[in-house]
């Protein structure tokens, strides 16, 4: 099995790559830049950290946002962070289009004058997912688990959560449908929690239309 | 975990330095013991040694998979990249923040502010405290509050204040200095410095109003295991995971 890490310049990807390496010493796991290596993936994983706007710019450059929506079609994808942003349809970082695999926008924290205590932006600690509804990749994961979230932008609530945060708000946490699965914490510094997910995404065998 | 030459060592007000072991079996220990993160300065002062932080940081993260901070000696971009790369998450920045400002915001602007912690060693001054550079060894004429809020400014994501007054002391954190400080920011602060007890831990989330709490001495030397200790802090009312 090959999963692919794709690699649009913007950071390190490397946590990613060891992460699933230990969830599936078997698997064939390759940072890739190339959107043939994209396409000739069974499965494919997009992290990003940094900018929306300047993800957006690289991954363009590189033309893999083609190699990276056909994914989102037809084969087992997971998103994190900035890779869960980039599948709506607009970032208000930077007044930025996303891909708009899911409908809806993503938009920055605010802090309320007066509030307290003082919401904190970035958003970064270990904070609660509550299971909106059953998925494969939850398997093992109990709704209420920590996981660890580091972002200053966020999903509104969709209809395609599957997993919601409070931090302010309610935010999504991970959304999905058919084969795509999208996180706005990072599994691959989750522990445990993180770890179970990622295991699960090697193994799941959603249908794709 | 300050680490020179490899190895891990404490000292007390940043001297007098005691071997606490191997980083990556003391890592791994701490993240099985479920801590939130591990923060990793390299205090190495030759420059020659520097390569070692890199191995240590590559061979922490293939086993451990919580956030890593690591910091000491970070002095232009390319030290940012090559810690992050070599599995770090967030790269702190302490003396080059002073002598070279823009290079926080240069960082900031390049990688994230979530990957750019900026370290402050804060000693009492009278009313209010002094930022010191160089492993606490110089004093910087700068005011530690106003220093926040400017390397906030800068693009800092996160702050990492250590009383130097109570480092390695056990009698807790300078609780009027963490106060002051997360009061005049919007960023996370992490306190550190001077843990002795569980309570001092309660107390730098209570009264200090920190958003994280880093202990070394007590952790590395037996006393408490990080269970216990976010064990106390849920006992005290605190979230913890």
């Amino acid at each position: 099995m090959k999963i692919a890490v794709v690699d649009y310049g913007m950071g390190n990807l490397r946590s990613v790559a060891k992460a699933l390496e230990h969830v599936a010493p078997h698997a064939q796991i390759r940072v890739v830049a190339d959107p043939q290596d994209v396409r000739a993936a069974d499965r494919v994983v997009v992290p990003g950290q940094g900018a929306m706007p300047d993800c957006m710019r690289e991954l363009k450059a590189r033309g893999l946002d083609a190699a990276v929506i056909e994914a989102t079609q037809r084969k087992p994808f997971l998103g994190i962070c900035i890779g869960l942003q980039m599948l709506f349809e607009h970032s208000e970082e930077g007044d930025t289009p996303g891909l708009g695999v899911f409908s809806g926008r993503v938009q920055r924290f605010v802090a309320t004058p007066g509030q307290m205590p003082r919401l904190k932006i970035p958003h970064m600690g270990w904070n609660q997912v509550t299971h909106n509804r059953p998925h494969p990749l939850w398997a093992g994961i109990e709704s209420d688990s920590r996981f660890y979230f580091v972002h200053s932008y966020y999903a509104a609530a969709t209809q395609d959560a599957v997993g919601r945060c409070h931090y302010g708000l309610d935010f999504t946490a991970a959304v999905a449908r058919e084969n795509v699965f999208a996180v706005q914490f990072h599994p691959e510094k989750s522990q445990n929690a993180g770890l179970r997910l990622l295991q699960n995404f090697t193994q799941w065998q959603p249908e794709v239309s | 975990m300050d680490v020179t030459a490899g190895r891990v060592v404490k000292g007390v007000n940043f001297v007098q330095l005691r071997d606490a072991g191997d980083p990556v079996e003391i890592a791994a220990r701490y993240d099985g013991e479920g801590a939130d993160e591990l923060t990793f300065l390299d205090i190495t002062a030759s420059s020659d040694q520097r390569d070692i932080i890199l191995h240590v940081i590559e061979a922490v993260a293939s086993r451990v998979f919580i956030p890593l901070t690591v910091g000491g000696g970070v002095r232009q971009l390319d030290d940012v990249r090559r810690l992050l790369n070599a599995g770090a998450d967030k790269v702190s920045i302490n003396t080059s923040a002073v002598q070279n400002p823009a290079l926080v915001s240069e960082a900031s602007n390049k990688v994230g502010n979530q990957c750019i912690v900026v370290a402050i060693d804060a000693k009492r001054k009278g009313p209010s405290w002094e930022v010191y550079t160089h492993g606490g060894r110089r004093a910087t004429g700068l005011d530690v509050v106003q220093w926040a809020q400017q390397m906030q400014q800068r693009g800092a994501g996160e702050l990492l204040l250590t009383s130097m007054d109570r480092d390695g002391t056990r009698d807790g954190f300078d609780l009027a200095l963490t106060r002051a400080v997360s009061d005049a920011v919007d960023i996370p602060v992490i306190a550190s410095g001077g843990v002795g007890t569980l309570e001092h831990l309660a107390q730098g989330v209570i009264e200090g109003g920190a958003d994280a709490v880093l202990a070394a001495s007590i952790f590395h030397f037996g006393d408490h295991t990080v269970r216990e200790a976010k064990a106390y802090m849920h006992s005290r009312g605190i979230e913890v995971r």
